[in-house]
């Protein structure tokens, strides 16, 4: 459970023209569930995720995970950036222990772990490849196990196949929700593609910009498994239309041309 | 071998015999061109002559060679023992940085040539001083390219080693330093080379052995030919402890060869 009361940011010092980037944010994720934050550039997503992860503290209200206060990185968080963000000297398999060796568990245990993600994610034949022998999908899921090694509780994600092509970016959409599957987690994913934000959530939390605010929460009745062929479906359609109103306005985007 | 295996070789090893033909014409025309125009001896010795002359003090010349190596290696390895922890300390505190950099500069522009004459008076006509001439030209780019290095780690990297909760120290060692191999080697290279630059302006200005010495005593005698003897062996010398540190890279860390910034 993750429990966000009035989260506010502001970076740089107040008096001199601090940036307000998050206002009065208040947001219970339930466990295991699958929360989306979507929004244009600026409203204050990834800034979010960060609050949640323990990689920055708010400067107003809390942040509580398990009803403990979230103030540095915890044990029971996992976090995937838009860049795979592999060291190109360690082999996949070593990557993907990174954590559990920053921790000091990287026992057989850890390696059995990394092997049979690395087996779920589809690129077990790679685990003694280097980071730069593998595709911008596979580094990417390896980026994944990862976060994973240490069996988080939450799996938060910023924009993690924002980098990646169209086609890779479905796959990996269905990819990690057969993961999600296999093994239910807390999921916070940040993210622009409105496509992607329905066809993963269990709720989409739309956001405004200037300063980053929760517009609305929609709840998106899809049954699982799903798959991008519930595009068509009238719910999926019904909560894109919404999201899209919600960020471009009622009468959707118009390109007027002045002259 | 028919006609085709042939080019195949010639084309497998073209990288080395394109040069090494080149380097034996250039030997061939210089050889011709002194015998020709009778150039004296003392301006310029043909090839023949220098190889004569340093063969037949061959053993010398040997020793003169190890005791150069020594002092090269010394101040190399004095260059690698002092930017390291440099390097840590710049890129890990502004203050250090704005302390230390005016200090380095200062090192960098007084020249080595006109220290070592006072590190000899102060240190002794000993091989300390040679050693300390060498680490002074040598330490500097090592010093820049490790400290550029460690900064260059990409904002991610030091993030995702937040969230997993490393400590300070776990990355520097997990994160920064491995990250900072490529810049590390090359620094290496160019300290290895300004070594070679170092240890003869040290033997130039205080030494009883060393090729620097060899140079000044032979040309003292205008003996040019071993002079010539000796600036050739340096020469091979420096390639030879560049393509070392190549060779090591290549086997020990080739992520980092093929990461290596441009320079």
């Amino acid at each position: 459970m993750i429990d966000i009361s009035n989260a506010g940011q502001v970076f740089g010092p107040a008096h001199a023209g601090g940036v307000r980037a998050l206002d009065g944010i208040n947001l219970a994720i339930r466990d295991r569930e699958i929360v989306t934050l979507v929004g244009p550039s600026g409203c204050g997503k990834s800034t979010l995720l960060r609050l949640i992860s323990g990689l920055i503290a708010p400067t107003e209200g809390t942040i509580r995970i398990d009803g403990e206060k979230v103030v540095t990185p915890r044990q029971d968080t996992g976090i995937v950036f838009q860049a795979p963000t592999l060291l190109p000297w360690a082999t996949v398999l070593e990557n993907v222990m990174f954590p559990s060796t920053i921790m000091g568990r990287a026992d057989a245990a850890a390696q059995q772990r990394a092997r049979e993600l690395l087996k779920v994610a589809g690129i077990a034949e790679f685990a003694n490849h280097r980071p730069r022998q593998l595709s911008g999908g596979m580094q990417q899921r390896a980026a994944i196990c990862r976060a994973l090694v240490h069996n988080p509780s939450i799996l938060l994600m910023d924009e993690p196949f924002g980098a990646l092509d169209a086609l890779t970016r479905e796959v990996m959409t269905i990819e990690l929700m057969r993961i999600w599957t296999a093994a239910p987690k807390t999921i916070v994913f940040v993210t622009h593609s409105i496509p992607e934000a329905v066809i993963l959530a269990d709720r989409v939390v739309v956001m405004s910009p200037r300063p980053g605010r929760i517009a609305e929460i929609i709840d998106v009745n899809l049954p699982r498994p799903r798959t991008f062929a519930l595009a068509g479906d009238p719910e999926f359609q019904r909560c894109a239309e919404r999201i899209r109103s919600l960020i471009f306005g009622e009468q959707g985007v118009r390109f007027d041309v002045q002259h | 071998m028919s006609s085709t295996d042939l080019r195949r070789w010639f084309n497998a090893s073209r990288e080395f015999t394109i040069p090494l033909l080149a380097l034996v014409v250039l030997i061939a025309v210089w050889e011709a061109a002194v015998r020709a125009f009778g150039v004296p001896e003392y301006l310029l010795p043909a090839p023949s002559r220098i190889f004569e002359d340093t063969a037949a003090m061959s053993g010398v010349v040997a020793n003169h060679t190890l005791a150069t190596l020594r002092t090269i290696l010394f101040g190399f390895l004095l260059s690698i023992i002092v930017s390291l922890p440099l390097a840590v300390l710049i890129s890990s505190s502004r203050i250090f940085a704005d302390a230390i950099y005016p200090l380095l500069v200062l090192t960098q522009s007084v020249p080595k040539v006109a220290i070592a004459p006072i590190l000899v008076v102060v240190l002794g006509p000993n091989e300390l001083p040679r050693t300390i001439v060498t680490f002074l030209v040598a330490f500097f780019p090592l010093v820049i390219s490790m400290t550029a290095g460690l900064m260059a780690v990409p904002p991610e990297l030091i993030e995702l080693s937040r969230a997993c909760r490393a400590t300070k120290l776990q990355e520097l060692t997990r994160v920064r330093l491995p990250y900072s191999i490529p810049f590390v080697f090359s620094g290496l290279k160019a300290a290895i080379a300004l070594s070679v630059v170092g240890a003869v302006v040290g033997e130039f200005v205080a030494a009883e052995k060393g090729l620097g010495y060899l140079i000044t005593s032979a040309t003292a005698f205008f003996k040019v030919p071993v002079a010539f003897g000796a600036m050739l062996i340096l020469a091979i010398l420096g390639i030879v402890l560049f393509q070392l540190i190549v060779v090591i890279e290549r086997i020990f860390f080739p992520w980092a060869a093929a990461e290596e910034p441009r320079t």
